[in-house]
């Protein structure tokens, strides 16, 4: 009996830092690859509580004068009108400052006045929430970010990083840590580098993070196995922050060939180079505006990294877009600072409210288990859709339809296709042209949380 | 022999007469004198033998443990450092604290102390410290008439072990490429290592060394199954068996030619399981040294020489953006 108990006691010791089984996985890559998406639903379920949108506002009657009219010294939405201003007021004080309110940006006594640094703050942030929506659609496609994806109803978003306290201390004699070897979250409690942002994210033109050979023998690939690691802590921290395995977007036989890899990379390639360009051009700059008490241990501003807006979810809210119900955080930022690329002139006519983003949804279709026939909630989503291609000619459409993952696979895919065909055949019924509709297989066709899993997108198709 | 039944033996293997320990054969003139005297433990009997010591130490003995010593304390010292000589801390973060290895910039040069010094005098240290025990268990050896076989199967884990550490830097011209003490620090290293060369399982030396490193594991435990199951018959009697064949030895080659055909004799399943063992390192210390001197990866390398197998894109064209853009990454 004694060495019975005693084995149970080794035993739980030995597993107390398990996950219990059983775990949900989703073939994704060619079989034979372990190219898998596992996720335990126990872990998922929080994660998938703490990412859901809050409801939108109610839509505002407009006032038919713009903000900068009504109201004075507004140097960003300027163009909106007045009444979908004050709208997007009350919703950015919910998402960055619900306990605090409007005095948290805001002096009581006159709006307009600039002496409270965190109204200077919020006007960059604004302007780089346009810029985001406006000139990396590479990354956040048309669902767009708001003020909510990275807020979540905190002043300062949870995840957020400064540069570490300095390298090697000169005058230590013993114990150099060399930045690693140390219990951190942030690279998944490995001994890798644990703040591998400095290197990479500070800025535009960091370190290349690229480190494997392109060819067989030695040709001058000098990369030591420090970056390396360096590389792989960074990659730790982008895997952390989307809840995701390195096979979400890595055939892991082979991490640099572009050819076995997985759409989502070039999605994850692209997010890299917008968090160098938001830490860059927006964050990095406002450590003058700060007070001191914001700025980390080397007197720097706070930074970007992936968690910071994607907070433990592969797509930040889980694809949830809240750009679509406030198109003035879409429009164009006007004084853009150094675009990447010059941005498409969009801006939301003068007289009227910001029209929505080509790119934002028309609607999503939502099917019960099993059926590819189109029930009431569906039927009113796709009038809706309809009816807004009607009013813009020049709309076209694609549409991507999904299936959830329980059964059998193939006929999931198979499920999926007869969903797209069905909103496509409710569309044309509703009296739109075929040659304006579009059927794009999606990236991953099955998956997700299961109720939003069985949907068809109706998206606009950027030509 | 019907004691032997247990996965531990219940029978102590001690002299009749207590305390009479056995202490060897003389020792050659100019030896130190053996020390520690004669000790029985009950609780060592059921693995063992229940004598511990007499123990010689001797210079080289002497001189090894000074130098492992001296190489622990530096690891363990620095490792203490980095928590800021905290004891709670340096126990509660024991498993990622390390002795890190130069940076790169410092090439093959003498870096200051705590930016790599302290990890090439540790490494030293404990080079001698094998080296010097490697040569204390060669004397042992010859000093009682043996063979040499447990030198020189040391020698091939010292080879894998100067190959990481010295040879290979030395090859590539950076302390940098040496591997850091540490527990999750080493096994970090193992990980990047294998990533920057374009995944180490494509290194045919390293497929090797995993089919000996197994394959090891596999002999020993076919021989030592079959040992148990025959010493009821005094099968554990191995050197008289090798000698004087007896039904033991008979009934456990009988039991493998009928179950494969093909069966070891008492004495060579001893080199087979040497030669395994000893390939082991061998042949992962010659894998790591043409890793990044002769090969940059290791992938690549299989593709070029149809080892890696092809798989279909199943995800249509997925296209370096960096490529599409016209820039770097």
């Amino acid at each position: 009996m004694r060495p019975l108990r005693l084995a149970t006691a080794v035993a739980f010791l030995l597993l107390a830092a398990c996950e219990r089984p059983p775990m949900d996985s989703v073939q994704q890559g060619y079989r034979g690859t372990g190219m898998q998406r596992v996720t335990n639903p126990r872990v998922a379920e929080p994660v998938l509580a703490a990412n859901v949108a809050p409801e939108a506002l109610a839509a505002a009657t407009p006032s038919g004068t713009l903000a900068r009219d009504t109201f004075k010294n507004v140097k960003v939405l300027g163009d909106v009108d007045a009444a979908e201003f004050t709208r997007l007021m009350l919703a950015i004080t919910a998402w960055v400052a619900p306990e605090q309110g409007c005095v948290y940006c805001h002096n009581p006594a006159a709006f307009e006045d600039d002496s409270l640094y965190t109204k200077v703050v919020a006007r960059r942030m604004i302007e780089m929430t346009r810029h985001v929506n406006a000139d990396w659609k590479a990354h956040v496609a048309g669902t767009g970010v708001t003020c909510y994806t990275c807020h979540r109803g905190r002043p300062v978003p949870r995840a957020i990083w400064y540069t570490a306290e300095g390298g090697i201390q000169k005058t230590a004699y013993m114990g150099n840590r060399e930045g690693q070897n140390a219990p951190s979250h942030v690279v998944g409690l490995t001994a890798l580098p644990n703040e591998p942002f400095s290197a990479y994210l500070r800025g535009p033109g960091g370190s290349p993070i690229r480190i494997q050979a392109g060819l067989a023998l030695p040709n001058g690939n000098f990369g030591s196995i420090q970056q390396t690691e360096a590389t792989y802590g960074l990659m730790m921290h982008l895997s952390k922050a989307l809840g995701v395995n390195c096979t979400f977007c890595h055939n892991s036989r082979v991490f640099e060939s572009w050819e076995e890899s997985a759409p989502p990379r070039v999605t994850a390639w692209q997010g890299l180079a917008m968090v160098r360009d938001l830490n860059g051009t927006y964050l990095e700059p406002l450590a003058n505006t700060f007070p001191a008490a914001r700025l980390g241990p080397q007197g720097d501003a706070p930074k970007a990294n992936c968690a910071t807006c994607h907070q433990g979810a592969h797509k930040p809210l889980f694809g949830a877009s809240m750009l679509k119900d406030y198109p003035a955080l879409a429009a164009v930022a006007l004084p853009a600072p150094a675009p990447a690329e010059p941005a498409p002139a969009a801006a939301a006519p003068a007289d009227t409210p910001a029209a929505p983003q080509s790119a934002t949804p028309l609607g999503k279709v939502m099917f019960d288990v099993g059926k590819s026939d189109i029930g009431p909630d569906g039927q009113k989503a796709v009038a809706d859709a309809a009816k807004a291609m009607k009013d813009n000619a020049a709309v076209k459409v694609m549409l991507s339809g999904f299936a959830d993952k329980s059964g059998d696979p193939e006929k999931n895919l198979e499920l999926a296709k007869q969903r797209a065909f069905a909103v496509r055949d409710a569309l044309k019924a509703a009296g739109v042209e075929e040659a304006r509709i579009e059927l794009k297989k999606p990236e991953f066709v099955i998956g997700g949380v299961d109720a939003d899993a069985r949907r068809v997108d109706i998206v606009p198709a950027t030509p | 022999m019907a004691e032997y039944q247990n996965i531990f033996t219940r029978v102590q293997v001690r002299p009749l007469t207590h305390g009479a320990g056995h202490t060897g054969m003389p020792l050659p003139r100019g030896s130190w004198p053996r020390i520690g005297g004669v000790n029985f433990v009950h609780l060592f009997g059921y693995f063992g033998e229940a004598q511990v010591g007499p123990f010689y130490l001797g210079t080289l003995g002497l001189a090894s443990l000074l130098c492992g010593f001296i190489a622990i304390e530096i690891i363990g010292l620095n490792m203490w450092a980095s928590v800021d000589w905290s004891l709670t801390e340096f126990v509660r973060q024991f498993p990622w604290l390390a002795l890190e290895p130069p940076r790169p910039e410092y090439g093959l040069s003498i870096p200051p102390m705590n930016e790599g010094g302290w990890w090439l005098m540790a490494g030293f240290f404990l080079t001698l410290s094998m080296l010097l025990w490697w040569v204390r268990v060669y004397r042992r050896a010859r000093a009682l008439g043996m063979g040499t076989h447990v030198a020189w199967a040391f020698a091939s884990a010292i080879w894998l072990y100067l190959v990481l550490g010295f040879i290979r830097p030395l090859l590539m011209g950076h302390w940098s490429e040496g591997v850091p003490f540490g527990i999750f620090p080493h096994l970090d290293w193992t990980a990047a290592f294998s990533i920057r060369y374009g995944n180490l399982f494509y290194n045919p030396f390293h497929m090797l060394s995993i089919a000996f490193l197994y394959g090891a594991t596999l002999l020993f435990a076919m021989h030592a199954a079959t040992i148990l199951a025959v010493s009821r018959y005094g099968g554990e009697r191995e050197v008289e068996q090798v000698i004087d064949r007896g039904t033991a030895s008979e009934r456990a080659a009988l039991f493998w030619r009928w179950t494969m055909g093909f069966n070891a004799t008492m004495e060579s399943i001893h080199r087979w399981a040497w030669w395994f063992a000893v390939l082991c390192p061998l042949t992962g210390g010659i894998g790591i040294l043409l890793t990044g001197t002769v090969v940059d990866n290791w992938y690549l390398w299989a593709v070029k020489h149809h080892v890696a197998p092809a798989y279909p894109f199943v995800f249509g064209p997925v296209i370096d953006p960096a490529g599409v853009q016209g820039g770097g990454q």
